[in-house]
C-alpha cells in the first residue's frame, strides 16, 4: 500500500492552492445547498447530545428529572449544585469524585511516558541499526498491535497476583500489591498494551528521516546512542507529541485495564470504572450523571482542541500507510 | 475529599516518575558505557598485537572485521530493544499463549477438558446471541461509519468552515466510551407516558405521536441503538483520514479529467474512489478491529442484559464475575481467531511495502 501523505515532520502540509480540488467542485456542482444542509444535519446531529449533556449537568436535580434540558432555553434555571455534589459531596451515593479524578491522573502520566521512551529506543534499532532478522522482528512487532487484549488478560493478572511458574519451579515472585501499589500494576499492563502501536508509529517517524543524515554522523564516528540522543530525539518531537496524546487518550478513557488491574476501590480506581458503576447502580441520578460525565470528558477535550494537529498527523502516520 | 487520602497517590506517582528517571537515564548511559568499553577493549588488542610486532595479525582480513562489527550493531540493536521485548513478553507473548492453553481447561485451571470450552460456547443459546450480535456490530459500524465519515469529507472539503465543521464531528473521539455511553444513555432515557419526557429520542417519538419506549430493554433494537453509539465515536476517525487522503490527490490528474469534460459522479466513482481506496481500506480495518474489541459501551449501558452482550463483555463475565477461566480464555482466543485474516494481510502488505 503506498503512502498518501507526505510525512509531516516539520510543518503541516501546505493547503493546495492550484486548481480546487475534486471535492470541492463536486461540492459546487452538487447544488450548494442540499451538500451544505445534508453537512449541516450531520454535525447538529453529532453535537447535539453532548450539549444536552452539558446543559443538563447545570440545572437542578428536579428539574433534571421531570423536564426535557431542551426546556432550559424557554425556562432558565442554572446552578453549579451538581458539580459541587459529583466532586466533593461527602455521602458514598454522591460520586466524591475528586478522588478517581487524581486516580485518573496518576494513573495516567506514567502510563504515556513508559512507552513513549522504551519505543522510541526501539523504533531506532528497528530503523538504523543493522542486525540480522531486523524486519521479522518488526513484523513481529506490528502483528501484535491487532492481538486483541482479552488474550493477555487473565495471565496478566494471575502473574501479578500469584507470580510465574514453570513447571513448577516459580521463576517471579507475586507482586501482592495492596491500595495504592496496584497503580504499578496499572502501569505496567498499559505499557505492555501500548508498545506495538507505539513502536510502529514512531518506527515510521524515524525510518523516514534522512538517511545521508545519519550517514554523516555514522562516517563522523558518531555512535548509535550519541545519534539517538543527540539527532534523532530533537527531530522526532512531534511523533513523539502525537503518540503521546494518543496514549494519553487511550489510558483516561480506558475501562477495561482499569477494571481488572486497578480494581474498584476510591484508592485506585479512575474516574471511567467509577462512572460505569455510577451508570450502573444509580441509573436515574441524571444530575450525578450529567455532571460525572462531563468531568471526566473535559480533561481529554481540553488536550485534544488544543494539540489536535498533532493529534491528526499522529493518526494520518499511523493509520494511511498500515 | 481529605488531602491526607490523596497524599499516599502523589507520593505513588512520584515515585513512578522517579522510576521513569532512573530506568531511562540508566538505559542511556548503559548505552554510552557498552560500546565505549568494547572500543577501549578493541584498542588495547590492537596495541597489544602492534607491540608483538606481528606484521598483519595488526590487522585482521577485512571478512573477518565486517563480520565483528556487524556482530556489535547487533548486540547494541538488541539492546535498544531489550524493554520493549522483555515488556512485549511479559505482557503479551506469553499471557496470550497461557490464554491459548487456559481455553482447554476447566474453569480454576485444574484439569484438561479438551474443547469443551468451544463446544460450550457454540451451543449455548445466549452465547450463540452473544456471537451474532458481535457480527452485527463488525458489519455495521465499519460500514456506516465509513460511509458518514467520507460523504461529510466530501462535503465540508473546502467549505467556509471547514476546520470547525470537521472539530464536531472529530470530537466524539476524545469522549470516552463510558462518556459517550452516558451522553447516549441521556439520550434514550424513558418516563413513563403521561409525563415529560427527558430523553431526547423519546421526546421526539411522542412528538410524531408514538407511545415512549425503553428503547434498551427490547431486543433486538437495543443493540442497534448501542451500535449507534459506536458509529458516533467512530465517524470522525473515518473522517480525518478520508479528508486527507482526499486533499491528497494530485491536481493534475483532477485538471486532465476536467479538460476530458467528466461530471461530477463520474469524477467521483473514476477518480476519487480508486485514489483514496488505501485510506479507505485502512479506515475500515481499523474500525472493524476495535469493534470486535468493543466491550465498554455495552457494560456501561446494559451490562449484556436484553440480549445486547457482545463478546469481550461475554469473556470479562465468565472470566472475571463467574470464575470460568475456561470459558472466558475460549471466547478471547475466538476473538482472536477472528483477527487472524485481518493480521495476516496487514503483514503481507507490510512486507511488501518494506521491499519497495
Amino acid at each position: 500500500m503506498t503512502t498518501t501523505t507526505p510525512p509531516a515532520l516539520a510543518s503541516p502540509p501546505v493547503k493546495p492552492t492550484g486548481p480546487e480540488t475534486r471535492a470541492a467542485r463536486v461540492r459546487r456542482r452538487l447544488n450548494n445547498p442540499v451538500a451544505t444542509g445534508i453537512s449541516i444535519v450531520i454535525a447538529v446531529i453529532w453535537t447535539i447530545p453532548t450539549f444536552g449533556l452539558f446543559v443538563s449537568s447545570f440545572r437542578p436535580e428536579d428539574e433534571i428529572k421531570t423536564t426535557g434540558w431542551w426546556t432550559a432555553f424557554t425556562d432558565p434555571q442554572f446552578t453549579l449544585q451538581n458539580y459541587q455534589e459529583v466532586l466533593f459531596g461527602r455521602s458514598a451515593s454522591s460520586g466524591q469524585l475528586a478522588g478517581y479524578f487524581i486516580n485518573s491522573m496518576v494513573i495516567t502520566i506514567p502510563s504515556v511516558l513508559f512507552p513513549l521512551a522504551f519505543a522510541a529506543l526501539a523504533a531506532y534499532a528497528l530503523s538504523w541499526i543493522n542486525f540480522r532478522g531486523r524486519d521479522w522482528v518488526y513484523i513481529g512487532i506490528f502483528a501484535l498491535q491487532i492481538v486483541p487484549l482479552q488474550m493477555a488478560l487473565v495471565p496478566l493478572l494471575s502473574f501479578f497476583s500469584e507470580g510465574a511458574s514453570v513447571a513448577g519451579i516459580p521463576l517471579t515472585p507475586a507482586w501482592n500489591l495492596e491500595d495504592e501499589g496496584k497503580f504499578v500494576q496499572v502501569w505496567f499492563a498499559h505499557t505492555c498494551f501500548a508498545l506495538p502501536c507505539a513502536v510502529f508509529l514512531l518506527h515510521n517517524f524515524i525510518s523516514q528521516l534522512p538517511k545521508d543524515l545519519m550517514e554523516a554522523a555514522r562516517v563522523d564516528g558518531a555512535t548509535h546512542p550519541k545519534i539517538f540522543r543527540s539527532i534523532v530525539l530533537p527531530l522526532i518531537v512531534p511523533a513523539l507529541a502525537a503518540f503521546g496524546i494518543f496514549q494519553f487518550l487511550w489510558v483516561w478513557n480506558d475501562l477495561l485495564v482499569a477494571l481488572i488491574f486497578a480494581g474498584g476501590g476510591s484508592e485506585t480506581a479512575p474516574l471511567t470504572v467509577r462512572l460505569a458503576e455510577l451508570a450502573g447502580t444509580r441509573a436515574n441520578e441524571w444530575q450525578r450523571l450529567t455532571s460525572g460525565a462531563f468531568i471526566s470528558i473535559v480533561v481529554p477535550l481540553i488536550v485534544f482542541l488544543s494539540l489536535q494537529r498533532y493529534f491528526v498527523r499522529g493518526l494520518l502516520a499511523g493509520g494511511v500507510k498500515g | 475529599m481529605e488531602f491526607a487520602d490523596e497524599a499516599p497517590k502523589l507520593l505513588m506517582l512520584l515515585y513512578g516518575l522517579i522510576a521513569f528517571a532512573v530506568v531511562v537515564g540508566g538505559l542511556l548511559v548503559l548505552l554510552d558505557v557498552v560500546p565505549a568499553w568494547f572500543a577501549r577493549r578493541r584498542e588495547a588488542a590492537l596495541l597489544a598485537a602492534a607491540t608483538t610486532g606481528g606484521a598483519g595479525t595488526a590487522a585482521p582480513p577485512p571478512a573477518r572485521r565486517r563480520s565483528v562489527a556487524n556482530r556489535r550493531e547487533g548486540g547494541l540493536g538488541l539492546f535498544f530493544l531489550l524493554p520493549t521485548l522483555l515488556l512485549l513478553a511479559v505482557g503479551l507473548i506469553v499471557p496470550a499463549i497461557r490464554t491459548f492453553l487456559l481455553s482447554f481447561m476447566d474453569g480454576g485451571s485444574r484439569n484438561w477438558v479438551g474443547f469443551s470450552n468451544y463446544t460450550w460456547m457454540f451451543s449455548q443459546d445466549e452465547i450463540f446471541s452473544v456471537l451474532t450480535n458481535t457480527l452485527v456490530w463488525v458489519i455495521l459500524v465499519p460500514l456506516v461509519a465509513t460511509a458518514i465519515g467520507l460523504i461529510y469529507a466530501v462535503l465540508v472539503d473546502r467549505a467556509r468552515f471547514e476546520s470547525v465543521a470537521k472539530a464536531l464531528i472529530f470530537m466524539p473521539m476524545a469522549i470516552s466510551f463510558v462518556g459517550a455511553s452516558i451522553i447516549w444513555k441521556f439520550v434514550y432515557a424513558y418516563r413513563s407516558g403521561e409525563y415529560d419526557q427527558i430523553g431526547l429520542l423519546n421526546h421526539v417519538w411522542k412528538m410524531l405521536g408514538g407511545e415512549p419506549q425503553q428503547w434498551l430493554s427490547n431486543p433486538p433494537l437495543n443493540t442497534l441503538l448501542l451500535i449507534v453509539i459506536m458509529i458516533w465515536i467512530q465517524a470522525g476517525f473515518a473522517m480525518v483520514v478520508l479528508s486527507a487522503a482526499i486533499k491528497a490527490i494530485p491536481g493534475d490528474v483532477i485538471e486532465a479529467a476536467r479538460l476530458d469534460g467528466v461530471n461530477p459522479w463520474q469524477m467521483f466513482w473514476q477518480i476519487t474512489m480508486p485514489s483514496i481506496r488505501p485510506a479507505l481500506i485502512v479506515v475500515v480495518v481499523t474500525v472493524s478491529i476495535a469493534t470486535l474489541k468493543v466491550f465498554d459501551i455495552v457494560r456501561t449501558t446494559t451490562n449484556g442484559n436484553y440480549d445486547t452482550g457482545v463478546i469481550a463483555n461475554e469473556m470479562y463475565n465468565q472470566a472475571f464475575r463467574f470464575g470460568q477461566t475456561g470459558q472466558g480464555s475460549a471466547l478471547a482466543v475466538f476473538l482472536f481467531v477472528l483477527v487472524i485474516p485481518i493480521v495476516i494481510y496487514q503483514v503481507h502488505n507490510l512486507r511488501k511495502q518494506r521491499e519497495v
